[in-house]
């Protein structure tokens, strides 16, 4: 799905990630842990072509990055949902019409019957008119995850998606996204909760890997 | 672009298929401005073209007016000056390319002499030179020709073909004109310039919308399509508006008539009442090609 070959990332001259090598493979189920400023960020844009490496190839859904055109970073992110940490919704939409943009901006509609299960499936069905202002932030979290999902995406990325929520609302978010990868999607999750890392490996066969010196290593015995 | 591909992309653009048109926010000031700034312009506009269009009419007005008279001015003493006319009128009626020529009458002389003079003006005691009406016909006439055969038949008299008068005339109602169509071309500039300004503006103000739009997919063809249909359809709103009220404007003008003359003939005539409708749809196109580039040229800068 996504393939980093020697990938190289920084900002002003120096680097954040440094000769990276990776691939995430079809439903597979990762975590991508490490400290504050790691870059665990950065990585995530540069899987969904938000940034494009300094050196090496980073390969999106079998296209190099830096031979896309804009269209075609729009098609992959088609298949590609993202959960940030802070939430970006379009505030003049109530909840329903963000979480089904990504289908509108590709020209489909959704099946009002879909659209209610996959509301009831984040458990936001009674708040589909209200206003992402209006959301709590778990709220906004779970109407995230099902943006990101709405278009039945290849590959979720999740950046801090429990940064904001209490230890019940992440477990049942962790639950979502576990649910997807059982369906084949394949999962990276962005987090520093080492609690959430190890309720998830008791249920599911999630690789750790960990940011650590610019480089990133496989870091599930560890845990 | 061909026009058909125009058209084809302007009604793309306006159709309201409710895809892409809600994903922009509704704006405030950048709303109003643009709607304000199109009807401005086109206000104006109006007012331009009428006066093109009046330049235009004046300048043939004149031109017909003059383009086929001539005048003959004798001056001879007063014993000869009844000979010297008949002989006048003889080379003149003898002449190819002329119509018809007469000698105006004393009266006819006075009356061309009251607005300065009044119209007690003795025209008969004063040594006035004595003037003959020439209408060309539509060939012409050869003017050198002529003044040689007056010069030979009638010492004093001298032909006046009325080019002197007509050509800075036509000229100045053709600059007129010009400065008419000239203002519409500038006014349609300023148009583009403000729309860009205030498409730039709603595009930095919205930089959030746009990251998230990318973020779920959207093309930069799509995001740019949200905001040219809503500055076009503001754009158009506003000038269909603003071309109303120049045409209300420029009916209760004064109407022309013979004493009043130029700047009471300024408004629409005829079928010029129909010209002014070509503006809103002037501005729907302005305002979709310059928001388009600034649409193109922002999502550049915010990759």
């Amino acid at each position: 799905m996504i393939a980093f070959e020697g990938v190289s990332y920084g900002y002003d001259g120096s680097n954040l990630l440094a000769d990276i090598n990776l691939r995430l493979a079809a439903g597979s189920f990762h975590f991508l842990t490490g400290p504050s400023g790691a870059g665990k960020s950065t990585f995530l844009k540069l899987c969904y072509a938000e940034l494009l490496p300094n050196a090496g190839r980073v390969t999106i859904l079998d296209q190099i990055a830096t031979s896309m055109s804009r269209d075609d970073i729009a098609f992959a992110r088609r298949r590609i949902g993202v959960v940030h940490q802070d939430c970006q919704f379009l505030d003049h939409l109530p909840v329903d019409e963000n979480i089904t943009l990504p289908l509108t901006v590709s020209g489909q509609f959704a099946e009002p019957r879909d659209l209610r299960e996959l509301m009831d499936w984040v458990g936001l069905a009674p708040l589909a008119r209200a206003y992402p202002p209006q959301l709590s932030g778990g709220e906004r979290q779970r109407a995230a995850l099902a943006r990101a999902v709405i278009m039945g995406p290849d590959v979720i990325l999740a950046d801090e998606p429990t940064g904001n929520l209490d230890w019940d609302m992440s477990l049942r978010l962790l639950t979502l996204l576990m649910e997807l990868n059982r369906m084949g999607k394949t999962v990276l999750i962005a987090t520093h909760d080492m609690n959430l890392i190890r309720q998830a490996k008791s249920q599911v066969a999630a690789r750790v890997l960990r940011i650590s010196n610019k480089r990133i290593q496989l870091a599930g015995a560890d845990l | 672009m061909r026009p058909s591909q125009l058209i084809t992309a302007l009604r793309a653009s306006l159709r309201p298929d409710g895809s892409e048109s809600n994903i922009v926010p509704p704006s405030g000031h950048t709303a109003w401005l643009t709607t304000f700034t199109a009807g401005a312009m086109a206000f104006l506009a109006v007012f331009a073209l009428a006066l093109a269009l009046a330049s235009g009419r004046l300048a043939e007005r004149w031109s017909d007016a003059l383009e086929r008279t001539a005048t003959v001015r004798l001056s001879a003493p007063q014993d000869q000056i009844d000979l010297q006319i008949q002989a006048v009128l003889n080379v003149l009626q003898t002449t190819p390319g002329i119509a018809s020529a007469r000698a105006l009458t004393a009266d006819e002389q006075r009356a061309l002499l009251a607005p300065w003079f009044g119209p007690d003006l003795p025209v008969d005691t004063l040594p006035l030179p004595r003037l003959i009406e020439i209408n060309e016909d539509t060939s012409g006439y050869d003017s050198e020709g002529l003044r040689q055969r007056l010069t030979a038949e009638a010492p004093g008299a001298v032909l006046d073909d009325h080019t002197r008068w007509r050509k800075p005339l036509a000229i100045a109602a053709q600059r007129l004109r010009l400065l008419g169509f000239l203002s519409i071309a500038l006014i349609t500039g300023a148009t583009a310039a403000m729309i860009t300004l205030a498409a730039s503006a709603a595009l930095a103000a919205n930089a959030g919308v746009i990251k998230v739009l990318r973020l779920v997919g959207a093309r930069d063809g799509y995001i740019a399509a949200a905001f040219v249909r809503r500055f076009t359809l503001r754009a158009l709103a506003g000038a269909l508006t603003g071309t109303l009220a120049g045409m209300i404007a420029v009916s209760i003008l004064p109407a022309a008539d013979e004493a009043g003359g130029f700047l009471t003939g300024l408004g629409f005539q005829g079928w010029g009442w129909l010209t002014p409708f070509i503006l809103p749809p002037t501005a729907g196109i302005v305002a979709y090609f310059a928001t388009r580039a600034a649409a193109h040229r922002k999502l550049t800068e915010l990759t």
